[in-house]
C-alpha cells in the first residue's frame, strides 16, 4: 500500500518523469545525454541486453510480486468474510465490508476527517513553516548550517520516536508543556495527549516538527538552484524582496513546489507510527492507517473489514497519484 | 489479555526460531539424523514430529522479566526431574498475542503459554490444538471443577493446564483508609457512598486508566455480572445473547453513576500511572487485576495494600469473579510428542507450580496443594476469593471474539468514559457482522 504511494515521491529518479524541468535546471545537460543514450541503444550486445533484461525484469517482477499481486488480493478480499484461518473458509460477502465500514462502524468517519484534517494542516501550516525556515537559512545568516542541522534533525527520528519524546513535552503532570503553563499538577493541567478535544493538534504539532524540516531541506535545495541572475534581474526592475520571492523565486522552484505537494499528500495519508504510539490509534486519534492495520494484523484481526478500509486509503491515495502523472506525462508530450 | 507492554528486546526470537525449523525439515528431509543437538543450541525447535524423544519446544509469550525467570525456573526443574530439555522461545507478550492466528498455522512450538476463553476454544474448534485428556487424567484430582470447565474445549476434550490466576478488585492503602476511617463497602449504593465521602475529602475516589483500551472492560464485566448474573455474560460474549437489550443498556446506566467517581483522566494514561496514582494516595481505590501489585516496588507499600471484592448490585451476590487463567496448551504437532504431554503435566502438578510461584508471586496458584507458606496475607485473601467463587469469567477480551473486544469495545467503552453515552444498537449491528464473519 504504502510502497504504491511511494512512488512519485521520488520524481527525480523517476525517468520519463518532468522533461521541461530538467530542461530549465540545466538547459544543456539533457539533450546531450538523451542523444548518448539513443546511440548506445543500436548497439547493444547480446550481454548487454541479459543484464538489461535482469536489470529491467528483476523491479518489474518485485514491483508485480510487492505491489500488484498485494493489491489485487487486498481488493478481491474486500469483498469477502475470512477468518485468516484457512483459505476454504474464505466466503464471498459482496459489499457488505464497505457497508459495515460506512454505516456500523463508528471510528470510520472520524477517521476519514483526521486524514483531511492533518493534509489541511500539513499543507497549510507545515509545508509554509518549511518553506519559511528554508527561505530564512538561506540568507547568509551566521551559523546556518547549525540551524539546518537542528530542524533537519527530527527528519532523522522516526515519527514512533517523535512521538515519545513529545510524550515527555506533553505529559499531563510533569511535562514541560503544562510546566510552562502553570498548570502541572493541578486539576486544570491539560492532557495534551488524552484529552480527545485536542490530542489530533498535539500529534499534528509533533509531525509538523519533522515534516517542516523535510521541507526546509528540500526547498533549500531548490533555492540553490534558482539562477541567482533572475533575482538580479528582478531588482533591477524594482521588485521588492517580497514581490521578487513570490513572482519570480518561487515560481522558478516549481519542480520542488511539485515533489513537495506530492510529499505533503503522502505523508497526511501514511500518517500513522505517531498516533499509533500515542494511544494506538484510538480515543479522537483515529486514522484510516491505523484503522487498517487494526483490523488486518492486530488480535482482532477482521481481514474482510480490514481489506475494505484498505482499498478506501488506496482510491483515496490514488487522487493525488494519477494527478501527479498526468501533469508530468501530460507535460512529456507538450515537449 | 494485554496486561502488560513488554519489553521488545526478544523480537527475533520468533524468526531463528521458525527459520531453523524450517532448516530441521529440510535436512530431516534428506536423511542426515543427530540434528536435535544443534537445533536446540539455536534456541529453535526440536524433533520431528512423532518422534518419541528427549526434548521439547515450549513458545512463551510471557516476555516480561518476572515471569519469563519464573518460566525458566519450570523449564529448568522439569529437565532437572525428567531429563527431557525444554527450548524456550521467547516471544514479546503483544507480539504473540497479535501473530497467534499465523504462529498456530506456521510452525508453532509444541508447546505454549495461553489463556483459557474463547480463543482457546475457537483455535480448539479449527483443529489447530492437540487435545491433553490423558494429561488431565493424571492431574484432574489437582483442580478445581471451575478450572476443569475453564480448560475444556467445545468437544468436551481437555486442552489447556491452567499455571496461574489472578483475581479483579478493588485495590486500596490500609493506611489511607485507616487513616480516613472508611470502611470497605459491602453493596454498590455502599460503594457510591463511599465515594462521594472520598470525593469531598478531595481524593479521586476510584483509580482508573483506559489508555491501552481493555482495563475498562473490567468495570463493565463486573457491574455486567452483577447485575445480570454470570452466565448472560457468557452469553453476551459469546454473541448468544445480543447486545442491544435492556439489559445491557441497564448496565452502562449503573456505570453512569460510577463514573463521577472515577479518574477523570483515565483515557491519557496507562494502568501502571494509576499504579502510580494508588500508591501516592491520591486515588481511594482501584479496580485492576491483582498483577497491579507488580507496580508497588516498595515493600512497605506492598505490605500496605488490601483487596476487596466488587460489590454486590442484584444478582448472585459476590459469587462471580473475574480471574482470568493463564497456563499452557499443546499445539497439533506438540500433540504427538510425548515429552511435551509429560511437560504439560509437570506445569500441572503442585511441584511445577511451585517452581513457578516461587519467582513470580503476584499470581496465584491454580492447583490444589501449592505451596502457599509463602503467600502474603493479600495472596491469600485472592486465593480464597478465587477458591470461594462460584462462577470465574475470563475478562471480556478473552471471553469474546478479540475482533469484539479490540476493535468494537475499546472505541465503545472510550466514547462512553468521555461522555458517558452509548449506542447499544451500533454494538449489536457491529457484533451481528463480526461474528458471522468468524
Amino acid at each position: 500500500m504504502s510502497a504504491t504511494a511511494e512512488k512519485p515521491a521520488s520524481p527525480n529518479s523517476d525517468p520519463p518523469g518532468g522533461a521541461r524541468e530538467r530542461q530549465q535546471v540545466s538547459r544543456t545537460a539533457v539533450p546531450a545525454t538523451a542523444r548518448k543514450k539513443r546511440g548506445r541503444v543500436r548497439r547493444l550486445s547480446r550481454r548487454d541486453k541479459i543484464v538489461l533484461g535482469v536489470m529491467v525484469g528483476l523491479p518489474t517482477l518485485i514491483q508485480l510480486l510487492f505491489v500488484w499481486l498485494p493489491t489485487l488480493f487486498s481488493i478481491a478480499l474486500s469483498f469477502t468474510r475470512w477468518n485468516g484461518l484457512d483459505v476454504s473458509d474464505i466466503r464471498p460477502a459482496g459489499t457488505d465490508n464497505y457497508e459495515f465500514i460506512s454505516q456500523n462502524y463508528p471510528p470510520f468517519w472520524p477517521a476519514i476527517q483526521h486524514n483531511v484534517l492533518w493534509l489541511a494542516f500539513l499543507a497549510l501550516i507545515a509545508t509554509p513553516l518549511g518553506l519559511l525556515l528554508a527561505v530564512l537559512l538561506d540568507q547568509k545568516i551566521r551559523g546556518s548550517k547549525i540551524y539546518q542541522s537542528i530542524f533537519f534533525t527530527p527528519v532523522m527520528l522516526s515519527l514512533a520516536l517523535i512521538g515519545i519524546i513529545w510524550q515527555l513535552f506533553y505529559n499531563r503532570d510533569s511535562g514541560l508543556l503544562n510546566y510552562l503553563l502553570g498548570t502541572a499538577g493541578t486539576p486544570q493541567a491539560v492532557d495534551w495527549f488524552g484529552d480527545s478535544n485536542v490530542n489530533i493538534w498535539a500529534a499534528m504539532i509533533a509531525a509538523t516538527w519533522r515534516h517542516a524540516g523535510y521541507v526546509m531541506i528540500l526547498y533549500l535545495a531548490g533555492l540553490k538552484g534558482v539562477d541567482p541572475s533572475l533575482r538580479e534581474a528582478a531588482s533591477i526592475d524594482g521588485a521588492n524582496a517580497v514581490q521578487t520571492f513570490f513572482r519570480v523565486v518561487f515560481p522558478a522552484m516549481r519542480p520542488v513546489n511539485i515533489v513537495i505537494v506530492v510529499i505533503t499528500i503522502i505523508e497526511s495519508l501514511r500518517a500513522f507510527d505517531i498516533v499509533y504510539v500515542i494511544n494506538r490509534g484510538t480515543n479522537g486519534l483515529e486514522l484510516l492507517s491505523a484503522l487498517v492495520i487494526q483490523n488486518l494484523i492486530g488480535e482482532g484481526q477482521v481481514i474482510g473489514v480490514g481489506s475494505a478500509l484498505a482499498v478506501v486509503l488506496l482510491v483515496i491515495s490514488l487522487v493525488p497519484i494519477v494527478f501527479y502523472l498526468i501533469r508530468t506525462f501530460g507535460k512529456e508530450k507538450e515537449a | 489479555m494485554a496486561t502488560n507492554i513488554g519489553p521488545v528486546r526478544t523480537a527475533e526470537a520468533a524468526g531463528p526460531g521458525r527459520r531453523t525449523f524450517l532448516k530441521t525439515l529440510g535436512i530431516g528431509a534428506v536423511g542426515v539424523a543427530g540434528f536435535p543437538l544443534l537445533t536446540a543450541c539455536t534456541g529453535g525447535s526440536g524433533p520431528a514430529p512423532g518422534s518419541t524423544s528427549k526434548s521439547l519446544t515450549f513458545g512463551s509469550g510471557s516476555s516480561d522479566e518476572v515471569p519469563r525467570n519464573a518460566y525458566k525456573a519450570v523449564t529448568d526443574a522439569f529437565t532437572k526431574k525428567s531429563g527431557i530439555d525444554v527450548a524456550t522461545n521467547v516471544v514479546p507478550h503483544n507480539d504473540f498475542q497479535n501473530k497467534i492466528n499465523s504462529y498456530l498455522q506456521g510452525s508453532p512450538d509444541e508447546s505454549f503459554t495461553w489463556f483459557a476463553g474463547y480463543r482457546m476454544q475457537y483455535y480448539a474448534e479449527k483443529g489447530l490444538l492437540a487435545p491433553v485428556d490423558d494429561v488431565w487424567e493424571k492431574i484432574g484430582g489437582n483442580f478445581s471443577d471451575a478450572m476443569k470447565k475453564a480448560s475444556t474445549g467445545p468437544d468436551g476434550k481437555m486442552y489447556l493446564v491452567p499455571n496461574y490466576n489472578y483475581p479483579w478488585g478493588f485495590f486500596y492503602r490500609k493506611s489511607l483508609w485507616a487513616e480516613r476511617g472508611y470502611a470497605v463497602p459491602a453493596t454498590f449504593d455502599e460503594l457510591t457512598t463511599l465515594a462521594a465521602r472520598m470525593k469531598a475529602d478531595g481524593i479521586i475516589p476510584i483509580g482508573f486508566a483506559d489508555k491501552d483500551g481493555w482495563p475498562a472492560m473490567g468495570t463493565f464485566d463486573y457491574i455486567n455480572m452483577r447485575l445480570n448474573g454470570y452466565q448472560f455474560h457468557v452469553d453476551l460474549t459469546a454473541h448468544k445473547e445480543s447486545w442491544d437489550q435492556k439489559k445491557v443498556s441497564d448496565v452502562f446506566d449503573t456505570w453512569k453513576a460510577l463514573l463521577p467517581f472515577q479518574d477523570p483522566a483515565a483515557l491519557g494514561q496507562t494502568w501502571q500511572d494509576a499504579a502510580k496514582a494508588l500508591e501516592a494516595k491520591k486515588t481511594g481505590m482501584y479496580l485492576l487485576g491483582s498483577f497491579v501489585t507488580q507496580q508497588f516496588t516498595d515493600p512497605a507499600v506492598l505490605a500496605d495494600i488490601d483487596f476487596f471484592p466488587f460489590p454486590e448490585i442484584a444478582m448472585e451476590g459476590t459469587d462471580a469473579v473475574e480471574a482470568p487463567i493463564d497456563g499452557l496448551l499443546l499445539s497439533k504437532k506438540g500433540g504427538q510428542n510425548q515429552a511435551a504431554h509429560d511437560f504439560l503435566a509437570f506445569m500441572g502438578s503442585a511441584e511445577g507450580q511451585n517452581a513457578y510461584a516461587a519467582v513470580d508471586t503476584s499470581n496465584i496458584a491454580t492447583v490444589k496443594g501449592a505451596d502457599t507458606s509463602k503467600y502474603s496475607p493479600l495472596n491469600k485473601k485472592c486465593a480464597d476469593t478465587i477458591a470461594n467463587a462460584k462462577y470465574i469469567s475470563q475478562f471480556l477480551d478473552r471471553d469474546a471474539l478479540p475482533a469484539m473486544a479490540n476493535n468494537v469495545m475499546i472505541p465503545a467503552l472510550q466514547s462512553f468514559i468521555k461522555d458517558g453515552s452509548v449506542d447499544v444498537k451500533n454494538l449489536e449491528a457491529q457484533a451481528k457482522s463480526l461474528y458471522a464473519a468468524q
